[in-house]
């Protein structure tokens, strides 16, 4: 079966995010650009599932500047077999994003689309969602484990309450939790035939998608500072403090 | 063999195999670090992990099966390996610089061939053997024969410290082939395959550090070869032939020095923020500051130096050999440097950094070889000095 796997260039997840002095946004100008880490998950899961005869083709796409060309042949180079860019430069939503891989889904035909559950620059939770919804497809999201069971998929979650299990039929979607698995880190032969491998170039236009944003921010601000904590030398000391200075109690 | 013809990585490649590689340090080399403890070798796991990394891959050419990295990119890989214990790089470097290098540029096509695509995957660990009891600083009077007879060399001797001996599958020997001769240029380099009979590894010496990394004495009592295991095919190439190991295994001890400092001075800082005393924490205090900053700067110092070097032989191609002095300060500031800020970083621990289980403790004792093998520091300023006076003489 083929699978697709949308990657997004994010901030690297080392790096110490500063707010644009403006309020409009963070700064990326000369910051690290990564794959976002849950993206890795998915690729790595895929993958395996090609490793174990699974998934015959995996096909790796992102929506973004130009620039996410790396990210993909960072997916090229842990095993994925050829790129899709969807370029557009500017804010794309979780809805943009989610018609943007319905319209290549529909163009590709793939069995699974495996996702990461959410991307650390803006945390919306929310594509794989999405997707499913205008695809009408089955989902299994946070997942932290994805067995194949005949013609179906079984995905283990990442509930509140501990671990659901769910069957899914495919086509399918899952979204990734951290502990699916531990992706790998690209050899460089690897890295190096990833050179090789095809990348297609799109445009939101052409796939007929309206990008245009239909949220507005308002303004970003740093989280505020960390009071210095205090030493309290017992516990009635700590009692009278909750009560008289935080007034929790 | 032309440093043109590597297939290396595009920069773009290699800064995604960089960060691989950074990632391994972190995630998995420097927090297994207390399992090297006591061991006489490194676990198997993390070898394989090294293995993987494409680790002893790195200085061989693509078309031999390595990565093709230029010197730089191969000194800014063990600027980040070497931020974890130098134990690590101990189990590949024998086969990246001393083991790989001779063949590499010295040896005949055959030999490449069957060699260097096994050492460049990690299946096969070269060894290393120059050192003997009588002959270490002078390793040009070395006393191991090699005598031929018909199609072959029989080797007889004994040496010393030699990494790696006990995991090796391959043993570069160097031996005498010219009885008459008292100096280097009697000797020959060959290839020696581990199991031959003759050959034989004494125990894991017991060493101050290094511990997961093991040297030990081989002996050779009538070991032999065919001819076609001198490398090059000619004799009294040998030293030259070492040099060229040498040379980049120098090279890379020194880079090795600066990923080791970085790892001490960051260990160093953390733990200057953590402790308090005197209602402060250590590095408020300028006498600490003093150390934190003198260790920084020399650290730079150290670091451009090793990287403008590694430049230079990348430029210099056929012609690194007008490198040895350059090396040699590169090796000799850079071991003296890590020296001084390993004890500095013991220092700013206090009684901690005296104690068995603190990073710093173990990479003080560590670090302590680094002025020691690969050419101490004496005969790296007598190189140094020579190669000045040699100039000034002959302009
Ligand atoms: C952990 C470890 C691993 C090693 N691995 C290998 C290996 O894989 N292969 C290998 O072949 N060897 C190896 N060696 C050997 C290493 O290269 C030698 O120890 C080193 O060359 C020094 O030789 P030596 O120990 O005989 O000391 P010596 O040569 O006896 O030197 C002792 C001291 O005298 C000084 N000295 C010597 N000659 C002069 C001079 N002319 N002027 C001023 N001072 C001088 C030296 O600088 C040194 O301080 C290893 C050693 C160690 C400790
Ligand atoms: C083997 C061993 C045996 C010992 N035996 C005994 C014993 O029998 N009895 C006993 O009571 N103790 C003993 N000690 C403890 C020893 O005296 C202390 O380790 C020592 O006083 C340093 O204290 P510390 O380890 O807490 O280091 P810290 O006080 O934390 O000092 C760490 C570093 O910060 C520096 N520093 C601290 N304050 C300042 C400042 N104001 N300005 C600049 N620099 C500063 C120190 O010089 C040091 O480099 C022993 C320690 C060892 C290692």
């Amino acid at each position: 079966m083929k699978l697709l796997v949308p990657v997004k260039r994010v901030v690297d997840y080392n790096v110490k995010v500063r707010v644009k002095a403006d309020g409009t946004g963070v700064e990326t100008a000369n910051v690290k650009m990564s794959m976002n880490p849950f993206d890795e998950i998915a690729v790595e899961e895929a993958v395996r599932l090609k490793e174990k005869g699974i998934a015959t083709e995996i096909v790796a796409v992102s929506a973004g500047p130009a620039a996410a060309q790396e990210q993909i042949r960072t997916a090229l180079a842990m095993g994925a077999d050829r790129g899709i860019l969807v370029e557009h430069d500017g804010v794309l939503e979780p809805l943009a994003v989610a018609k943007i891989l319905k319209a290549i889904v529909e163009k590709e035909g793939p069995q699974l689309v495996i996702l990461g559950k959410q991307a650390i620059d803006d945390d919306m939770n929310a594509t794989g969602q999405m997707l499913a919804a205008l695809l009408g497809w089955p989902q299994g999201t946070f997942a932290s484990r994805v067995e194949p069971a005949d013609g179906a998929l079984k995905v283990t979650r990442e509930v509140d309450g501990g671990l659901e299990t769910v069957q899914l039929r495919l086509p399918a979607i899952v979204t990734t939790d951290l502990r699916l698995n531990e992706p790998r880190y690209a050899s460089l032969p690897n890295i190096m035939k990833a050179r090789k491998k095809p990348i297609e170039t799109v445009k939101p236009a052409d796939l007929g998608v309206d990008v245009t944003p239909r949220l507005s921010v308002l303004k970003v601000e740093e989280p505020p500072k960390r009071q210095a904590g205090k030493k309290v030398a017992s516990v009635q000391e700590l009692v009278e403090k909750l009560r008289n200075e935080a007034k929790v109690i | 063999m032309t440093d043109a013809g590597r297939g290396g990585p595009t920069a773009a490649e290699f800064d995604a195999y960089l960060d691989g590689i950074r990632r391994l340090v972190d995630q998995r080399l420097i927090p297994a670090e207390p399992r090297l403890e006591g061991e006489e070798t490194l676990p198997q796991d993390l070898t394989q992990a090294l293995r993987e990394a494409g680790l002893f891959g790195i200085s061989i050419p693509a078309r031999y099966g390595g990565a093709g990295l230029t010197m730089e990119q191969q000194v800014r890989v063990m600027l980040e390996v070497t931020r974890a214990s130098a134990v690590y790089r101990a189990r590949f470097s024998t086969t990246i610089g001393l083991g790989s290098q001779p063949i590499l540029y010295n040896g005949t096509e055959a030999q490449r061939r069957a060699w260097l695509p096994r050492m460049a995957s990690g299946e096969a660990t070269a060894a290393f053997c120059l050192t003997e009891p009588e002959h270490g600083s002078d390793a040009g009077g070395l006393a191991t024969r090699a005598r031929r007879e018909g199609g072959e060399y029989v080797l007889d001797g004994v040496k010393r410290y030699i990494t790696n001996a006990r995991q090796a599958q391959v043993f570069i020997v160097m031996a005498r082939t010219d009885p008459a001769s008292r100096d280097a240029a009697g000797i020959s380099a060959f290839i020696v395959p581990a199991g031959t009979p003759g050959l034989r590894c004494g125990p894991a010496d017991r060493k101050m550090g290094q511990d997961g990394s093991a040297t030990c004495e081989v002996f050779l009592d009538g070991v032999r070869v065919p001819a076609e295991n001198l490398i090059g095919g000619r004799e009294g190439e040998g030293f030259k032939t070492a040099m060229r190991g040498i040379n980049h295994a120098r090279l890379h001890v020194a880079v090795t020095c600066v990923g080791q400092a970085q790892r001490l001075l960051d260990e160093a800082l953390s733990y200057a923020l953590r402790r308090r005393q005197f209602g402060q924490p250590l590095a408020e205090f300028q006498l600490v500051q003093a150390m934190l900053a003198d260790s920084r700067a020399e650290i730079l110092a150290a670091r451009s130096a090793v990287l403008e070097t590694a430049r230079a032989f990348d430029r210099a191609g056929e012609a690194q050999g007008s490198l040895v002095a350059d090396i040699a300060c590169c090796k000799l500031f850079a071991s003296e440097m890590v020296c001084r800020v390993a004890d500095r970083a013991v220092q700013i621990h206090g009684g901690a950094g005296y104690m068995r289980g603190t990073a710093v403790e173990r990479l003080y004792r560590d670090v302590r070889l680094f002025r020691i093998f690969e050419g101490a520091s004496q005969i790296q300023q007598i190189l140094i000095a020579r190669d000045m006076v040699r100039g000034a003489r002959h302009g």
